[in-house]
Protein backbone atom coordinates (compact mmCIF):
# COMPACT_ATOMS: atom_id res chain seq x y z
CA UNK A 1 0.00 0.00 0.00
CA UNK A 2 1.42 3.17 -1.07
CA UNK A 3 2.39 5.83 1.40
CA UNK A 4 -0.63 8.41 0.99
CA UNK A 5 -2.78 5.96 0.51
CA UNK A 6 -2.54 4.49 4.38
CA UNK A 7 -2.08 8.10 5.56
CA UNK A 8 -5.96 8.77 4.15
CA UNK A 9 -7.24 5.71 5.47
CA UNK A 10 -5.85 6.23 8.99
CA UNK A 11 -7.32 9.86 8.71
CA UNK A 12 -10.60 8.64 7.96
CA UNK A 13 -10.27 6.02 11.15
CA UNK A 14 -9.64 8.92 12.89
CA UNK A 15 -12.01 11.23 12.62
CA UNK A 16 -14.50 8.20 12.25
CA UNK A 17 -13.06 6.89 15.50
CA UNK A 18 -13.21 10.59 17.17
CA UNK A 19 -16.48 11.36 15.71
CA UNK A 20 -18.25 8.18 16.87
CA UNK A 21 -17.26 8.73 20.51
CA UNK A 22 -18.21 12.45 19.92
CA UNK A 23 -21.73 11.66 18.54
CA UNK A 24 -22.05 8.28 21.84
CA UNK A 25 -21.91 11.50 24.37
CA UNK A 26 -25.52 12.22 23.49
CA UNK A 27 -26.73 9.05 24.15
CA UNK A 28 -29.62 9.35 27.01
CA UNK A 29 -29.66 13.30 26.58
CA UNK A 30 -30.47 14.10 23.21
CA UNK A 31 -33.41 16.35 22.73
CA UNK A 32 -35.79 13.99 21.87
CA UNK A 33 -36.36 10.36 21.94
CA UNK A 34 -35.91 9.88 17.94
CA UNK A 35 -32.51 11.43 17.93
CA UNK A 36 -31.16 9.52 21.07
CA UNK A 37 -31.62 6.57 18.82
CA UNK A 38 -29.91 8.51 15.40
CA UNK A 39 -26.78 9.64 17.08
CA UNK A 40 -26.50 6.39 19.31
CA UNK A 41 -26.68 3.86 15.89
CA UNK A 42 -24.57 6.54 13.92
CA UNK A 43 -21.92 6.20 16.44
CA UNK A 44 -21.99 3.15 16.50
CA UNK A 45 -21.41 2.73 12.26
CA UNK A 46 -18.93 5.50 12.48
CA UNK A 47 -17.01 3.30 14.94
CA UNK A 48 -17.27 0.23 12.75
CA UNK A 49 -15.49 2.37 9.96
CA UNK A 50 -13.33 3.06 11.89
CA UNK A 51 -12.48 -0.74 12.95
CA UNK A 52 -12.86 -1.81 9.35
CA UNK A 53 -10.17 1.24 8.14
CA UNK A 54 -7.37 0.63 10.98
CA UNK A 55 -7.76 -3.19 10.08
CA UNK A 56 -6.83 -2.81 6.43
CA UNK A 57 -3.78 0.03 7.46
CA UNK A 58 -2.86 -2.34 10.17
CA UNK A 59 -2.06 -5.16 7.72
CA UNK A 60 0.68 -3.23 5.96
CA UNK A 61 1.63 -1.80 9.21
CA UNK A 62 2.95 -5.32 11.20
CA UNK A 63 0.05 -3.99 13.86
CA UNK A 64 -3.80 -4.65 15.09
CA UNK A 65 -6.68 -1.97 14.69
CA UNK A 66 -6.52 -1.98 18.40
CA UNK A 67 -2.94 -0.67 18.47
CA UNK A 68 -4.24 2.01 15.83
CA UNK A 69 -6.76 2.87 17.34
CA UNK A 70 -5.48 2.97 21.01
CA UNK A 71 -2.08 3.11 21.69
CA UNK A 72 -0.73 6.25 20.15
CA UNK A 73 -0.37 9.30 21.84
CA UNK A 74 -3.01 12.49 20.97
CA UNK A 75 -0.27 13.72 19.04
CA UNK A 76 -0.03 11.38 16.66
CA UNK A 77 -4.27 11.32 15.75
CA UNK A 78 -5.11 12.67 12.14
CA UNK A 79 -8.36 13.52 12.63
CA UNK A 80 -9.65 16.92 11.48
CA UNK A 81 -10.64 19.67 14.78
CA UNK A 82 -13.74 19.43 13.37
CA UNK A 83 -14.87 15.97 15.27
CA UNK A 84 -12.64 16.20 18.10
CA UNK A 85 -14.65 19.24 19.53
CA UNK A 86 -17.14 18.62 22.82
CA UNK A 87 -20.38 20.09 21.84
CA UNK A 88 -23.03 19.99 24.41
CA UNK A 89 -25.31 22.33 22.35
CA UNK A 90 -27.54 20.81 19.54
CA UNK A 91 -26.99 23.58 16.50
CA UNK A 92 -23.00 23.11 16.63
CA UNK A 93 -23.60 19.35 16.54
CA UNK A 94 -26.00 19.74 13.76
CA UNK A 95 -23.83 22.03 11.59
CA UNK A 96 -20.74 19.40 12.40
CA UNK A 97 -22.90 16.63 11.33
CA UNK A 98 -23.81 18.49 8.50
CA UNK A 99 -20.15 19.78 7.52
CA UNK A 100 -18.93 16.28 7.92
CA UNK A 101 -20.77 13.99 5.82
CA UNK A 102 -20.68 16.35 2.82
CA UNK A 103 -16.98 16.43 3.35
CA UNK A 104 -16.51 12.55 3.99
CA UNK A 105 -18.88 11.71 0.71
CA UNK A 106 -16.32 13.45 -1.04
CA UNK A 107 -13.19 11.62 0.10
CA UNK A 108 -15.35 8.36 0.13
CA UNK A 109 -16.19 8.76 -3.72
CA UNK A 110 -12.70 9.22 -4.21
CA UNK A 111 -11.59 5.71 -2.26
CA UNK A 112 -14.00 4.26 -4.25
CA UNK A 113 -11.95 4.63 -7.13
CA UNK A 114 -8.88 3.00 -6.00
CA UNK A 115 -7.15 0.71 -7.67
CA UNK A 116 -7.02 -1.66 -4.89
CA UNK A 117 -9.84 -3.62 -4.97
CA UNK A 118 -9.72 -4.13 -0.81
CA UNK A 119 -9.49 -0.12 -0.40
CA UNK A 120 -12.51 0.35 -3.21
CA UNK A 121 -14.83 -2.22 -1.90
CA UNK A 122 -14.56 -1.06 1.82
CA UNK A 123 -15.32 2.12 0.86
CA UNK A 124 -17.95 1.21 -1.26
CA UNK A 125 -19.40 -0.19 1.52
CA UNK A 126 -19.06 2.20 4.38
CA UNK A 127 -20.54 4.83 1.41
CA UNK A 128 -23.93 2.81 1.16
CA UNK A 129 -23.97 2.98 5.31
CA UNK A 130 -23.08 6.93 4.94
CA UNK A 131 -25.89 7.32 2.70
CA UNK A 132 -28.40 7.21 5.81
CA UNK A 133 -26.54 9.39 8.14
CA UNK A 134 -26.35 11.97 4.80
CA UNK A 135 -30.02 11.32 5.08
CA UNK A 136 -29.91 12.19 8.73
CA UNK A 137 -27.49 15.69 8.10
CA UNK A 138 -29.81 17.10 5.09
CA UNK A 139 -33.00 16.50 6.96
CA UNK A 140 -31.89 18.53 9.90
CA UNK A 141 -30.53 21.05 7.60
CA UNK A 142 -33.49 21.89 5.82
CA UNK A 143 -35.40 21.83 9.55
CA UNK A 144 -32.64 24.24 10.50
CA UNK A 145 -31.25 26.24 7.43
CA UNK A 146 -33.21 29.74 8.64
CA UNK A 147 -32.23 29.96 11.83
CA UNK A 148 -29.52 32.46 12.96
CA UNK A 149 -28.00 29.93 15.61
CA UNK A 150 -27.65 27.27 13.01
CA UNK A 151 -25.79 29.41 10.41
CA UNK A 152 -23.88 31.29 12.73
CA UNK A 153 -22.81 27.23 13.64
CA UNK A 154 -22.23 26.33 10.29
CA UNK A 155 -19.87 29.67 9.63
CA UNK A 156 -18.14 28.74 12.95
CA UNK A 157 -17.32 25.17 11.74
CA UNK A 158 -17.04 25.50 8.27
CA UNK A 159 -13.21 26.50 8.66
CA UNK A 160 -12.29 23.78 10.84
CA UNK A 161 -13.58 21.01 7.60
CA UNK A 162 -9.94 21.76 6.11
CA UNK A 163 -7.90 22.68 9.12
CA UNK A 164 -4.09 21.05 9.61
CA UNK A 165 -4.95 17.85 11.31
CA UNK A 166 -1.40 17.91 12.88
CA UNK A 167 -2.86 20.34 14.99
CA UNK A 168 -4.91 19.57 17.88
CA UNK A 169 -6.63 21.19 20.61
CA UNK A 170 -7.25 19.80 24.23
CA UNK A 171 -10.24 18.25 23.75
CA UNK A 172 -8.37 15.60 21.98
CA UNK A 173 -6.11 15.01 24.90
CA UNK A 174 -8.94 14.90 26.94
CA UNK A 175 -11.07 12.31 25.04
CA UNK A 176 -8.21 10.36 24.51
CA UNK A 177 -7.61 9.98 28.14
CA UNK A 178 -11.17 8.68 28.62
CA UNK A 179 -11.02 6.58 25.48
CA UNK A 180 -7.88 4.52 26.48
CA UNK A 181 -8.47 4.08 29.93
CA UNK A 182 -9.27 1.15 30.13
CA UNK A 183 -6.83 0.08 28.36
CA UNK A 184 -4.17 1.46 29.87
CA UNK A 185 -5.37 0.10 33.20
CA UNK A 186 -3.89 -3.13 31.81
CA UNK A 187 -0.24 -4.07 32.17
CA UNK A 188 0.72 -4.22 27.93
CA UNK A 189 0.27 -7.44 25.73
CA UNK A 190 -3.01 -7.70 27.80
CA UNK A 191 -5.47 -9.33 25.30
CA UNK A 192 -8.40 -8.36 24.38
CA UNK B 1 -21.91 -23.69 -2.66
CA UNK B 2 -18.60 -25.38 -3.27
CA UNK B 3 -18.13 -28.78 -4.62
CA UNK B 4 -16.50 -30.63 -2.03
CA UNK B 5 -18.65 -32.86 -1.29
CA UNK B 6 -18.33 -35.84 -3.21
CA UNK B 7 -17.29 -39.08 -2.05
CA UNK B 8 -17.15 -38.48 1.72
CA UNK B 9 -13.34 -39.34 1.59
CA UNK B 10 -11.45 -40.63 5.44
CA UNK B 11 -9.72 -38.79 7.50
CA UNK B 12 -6.10 -40.01 8.83
CA UNK B 13 -8.10 -41.29 12.07
CA UNK B 14 -10.46 -43.02 10.26
CA UNK B 15 -13.58 -40.15 11.14
CA UNK B 16 -15.28 -39.36 8.07
CA UNK B 17 -14.38 -36.08 6.81
CA UNK B 18 -16.91 -33.16 6.97
CA UNK B 19 -18.70 -31.95 3.59
CA UNK B 20 -19.76 -28.48 2.94
CA UNK B 21 -22.77 -29.37 2.45
CA UNK B 22 -22.91 -30.21 5.57
CA UNK B 23 -21.49 -27.35 6.86
CA UNK B 24 -24.10 -25.23 4.94
CA UNK B 25 -26.25 -27.50 6.94
CA UNK B 26 -25.18 -26.50 10.06
CA UNK B 27 -24.85 -22.62 9.45
CA UNK B 28 -28.19 -22.56 8.35
CA UNK B 29 -29.35 -23.49 12.23
CA UNK B 30 -27.16 -20.78 13.56
CA UNK B 31 -29.71 -17.39 14.39
CA UNK B 32 -28.60 -13.91 13.82
CA UNK B 33 -27.76 -13.23 17.33
CA UNK B 34 -30.57 -9.54 16.87
CA UNK B 35 -32.86 -11.05 14.87
CA UNK B 36 -33.73 -14.75 15.59
CA UNK B 37 -36.27 -15.53 13.41
CA UNK B 38 -33.70 -15.79 10.85
CA UNK B 39 -30.41 -17.75 10.08
CA UNK B 40 -27.23 -16.44 8.58
CA UNK B 41 -27.60 -18.55 5.52
CA UNK B 42 -31.31 -17.09 5.39
CA UNK B 43 -29.15 -14.17 5.85
CA UNK B 44 -27.15 -14.60 2.78
CA UNK B 45 -24.29 -13.28 4.75
CA UNK B 46 -22.35 -16.71 4.54
CA UNK B 47 -20.39 -16.25 0.91
CA UNK B 48 -18.56 -18.67 0.63
CA UNK B 49 -17.88 -22.22 2.38
CA UNK B 50 -14.41 -23.63 1.26
CA UNK B 51 -13.57 -27.68 2.90
CA UNK B 52 -10.36 -29.18 2.28
CA UNK B 53 -8.78 -31.68 4.59
CA UNK B 54 -10.67 -30.93 7.13
CA UNK B 55 -10.20 -27.52 7.40
CA UNK B 56 -13.34 -25.42 6.62
CA UNK B 57 -13.01 -21.48 5.18
CA UNK B 58 -16.04 -19.58 5.31
CA UNK B 59 -16.47 -16.21 3.52
CA UNK B 60 -18.56 -14.55 5.38
CA UNK B 61 -19.79 -10.47 4.84
CA UNK B 62 -20.86 -8.34 8.24
CA UNK B 63 -24.34 -6.48 7.64
CA UNK B 64 -23.61 -3.70 9.16
CA UNK B 65 -19.69 -2.90 9.65
CA UNK B 66 -20.20 -1.82 13.25
CA UNK B 67 -22.68 -4.25 13.91
CA UNK B 68 -21.97 -6.17 17.20
CA UNK B 69 -23.37 -9.49 16.70
CA UNK B 70 -20.47 -9.91 13.87
CA UNK B 71 -17.71 -11.58 16.72
CA UNK B 72 -21.04 -13.40 18.40
CA UNK B 73 -21.59 -14.74 14.33
CA UNK B 74 -17.68 -15.46 13.72
CA UNK B 75 -17.57 -17.37 17.20
CA UNK B 76 -20.85 -19.59 17.03
CA UNK B 77 -19.80 -20.61 13.33
CA UNK B 78 -16.49 -21.10 14.31
CA UNK B 79 -17.94 -23.43 17.12
CA UNK B 80 -20.18 -24.93 15.03
CA UNK B 81 -17.62 -26.00 12.43
CA UNK B 82 -15.35 -27.62 15.43
CA UNK B 83 -18.61 -29.66 16.36
CA UNK B 84 -18.08 -31.10 12.75
CA UNK B 85 -14.94 -32.11 13.54
CA UNK B 86 -12.78 -29.83 11.23
CA UNK B 87 -10.67 -26.72 11.80
CA UNK B 88 -12.86 -23.31 10.85
CA UNK B 89 -11.28 -20.32 9.52
CA UNK B 90 -13.91 -17.25 9.16
CA UNK B 91 -12.79 -14.98 6.80
CA UNK B 92 -15.00 -11.87 7.47
CA UNK B 93 -15.20 -9.78 3.70
CA UNK B 94 -15.51 -6.25 3.79
CA UNK B 95 -16.77 -4.93 0.61
CA UNK B 96 -20.11 -4.16 -0.83
CA UNK B 97 -20.61 -7.58 -2.27
CA UNK B 98 -23.55 -8.08 0.00
CA UNK B 99 -26.70 -6.64 -0.09
CA UNK B 100 -29.75 -6.89 1.38
CA UNK B 101 -31.10 -8.32 -2.20
CA UNK B 102 -29.60 -11.65 -0.66
CA UNK B 103 -31.63 -12.25 1.91
CA UNK B 104 -33.30 -14.99 0.70
CA UNK B 105 -37.24 -15.52 0.22
CA UNK B 106 -37.68 -18.01 2.67
CA UNK B 107 -35.40 -15.46 4.90
CA UNK B 108 -37.99 -12.53 3.65
CA UNK B 109 -41.47 -14.74 4.72
CA UNK B 110 -39.31 -15.15 8.33
CA UNK B 111 -38.92 -11.60 8.94
CA UNK B 112 -42.58 -10.41 8.08
CA UNK B 113 -43.87 -13.30 10.11
CA UNK B 114 -42.51 -11.66 13.26
CA UNK B 115 -43.13 -8.65 12.82
CA UNK B 116 -40.09 -6.51 10.59
CA UNK B 117 -40.63 -5.46 7.24
CA UNK B 118 -38.17 -7.34 4.79
CA UNK B 119 -35.70 -4.27 3.05
CA UNK B 120 -36.44 -3.03 -0.06
CA UNK B 121 -34.42 -4.05 -3.73
CA UNK B 122 -31.45 -2.16 -3.94
CA UNK B 123 -31.19 0.46 -6.47
CA UNK B 124 -28.16 1.66 -8.13
CA UNK B 125 -28.30 5.07 -6.66
CA UNK B 126 -27.90 5.72 -2.64
CA UNK B 127 -31.33 5.40 -0.92
CA UNK B 128 -33.10 9.33 -0.88
CA UNK B 129 -35.18 10.78 1.98
CA UNK B 130 -38.31 11.46 -0.20
CA UNK B 131 -38.17 7.45 -1.06
CA UNK B 132 -37.83 6.26 2.90
CA UNK B 133 -41.11 9.25 3.05
CA UNK B 134 -43.42 7.40 0.33
CA UNK B 135 -45.60 4.85 0.74
CA UNK B 136 -43.74 2.04 -0.60
CA UNK B 137 -43.07 0.48 2.47
CA UNK B 138 -45.70 -2.58 3.30
CA UNK B 139 -46.73 -3.29 6.77
CA UNK B 140 -46.09 -7.20 7.96
CA UNK B 141 -48.75 -6.96 10.28
CA UNK B 142 -51.54 -5.84 7.90
CA UNK B 143 -49.85 -5.76 4.67
CA UNK B 144 -50.95 -2.10 4.13
CA UNK B 145 -48.75 0.69 2.46
CA UNK B 146 -50.14 3.56 4.45
CA UNK B 147 -46.94 3.59 6.64
CA UNK B 148 -44.69 6.36 7.26
CA UNK B 149 -41.16 6.83 8.46
CA UNK B 150 -40.87 7.28 12.27
CA UNK B 151 -36.87 7.08 12.68
CA UNK B 152 -34.33 6.67 9.73
CA UNK B 153 -32.64 4.77 12.98
CA UNK B 154 -33.64 2.28 15.17
CA UNK B 155 -32.49 -0.27 18.03
CA UNK B 156 -29.34 -1.91 15.76
CA UNK B 157 -27.90 -0.31 12.62
CA UNK B 158 -29.82 -2.83 9.99
CA UNK B 159 -33.22 -1.33 11.25
CA UNK B 160 -35.16 1.97 10.56
CA UNK B 161 -38.64 2.61 12.68
CA UNK B 162 -41.86 2.52 11.00
CA UNK B 163 -45.74 3.05 12.09
CA UNK B 164 -48.82 1.71 10.08
CA UNK B 165 -51.27 4.19 9.75
CA UNK B 166 -53.83 1.63 9.22
CA UNK B 167 -53.40 -1.20 12.32
CA UNK B 168 -51.69 1.91 14.07
CA UNK B 169 -48.96 -0.27 14.32
CA UNK B 170 -45.44 0.54 14.82
CA UNK B 171 -42.92 -1.44 12.86
CA UNK B 172 -38.99 -2.38 12.35
CA UNK B 173 -38.19 -1.68 8.69
CA UNK B 174 -34.80 -3.49 7.46
CA UNK B 175 -32.59 -0.88 6.06
CA UNK B 176 -31.93 -1.32 1.89
CA UNK B 177 -27.96 -1.89 2.09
Amino acid sequence: MEEDVQKTLLEIADDELILGWRDSEWTGIAPFLEEDVAFSSIAQNEIGHARALYELAARDLDTTADELAFDRSPEEYRCSRLVELRLLDWERTIARHYLYENADAKRLEQLKQSDDSEIAGLAAKIDREEAYHRIHAQMWFDRLKDEARFTAALEELRPLVDADRTEHGPELTELWEEMTMVRRSQPAGTKW
Amino acid sequence: MGGDDNGAPLATGGDEVVTAEQVWEALAEIPDPEIPVISLVDLGVIRDVDVEDGHVRVDFTPTFLGCPALEVMRDAMAERIRELGAEPEINVRSDDSWSTDRITPEGRKKLRASGFAPPAPRDAAAPTLVQLQSNVFRCPYCGSTATKLENIFGPTPCRSLRYCTTCKQPFEQFKTI
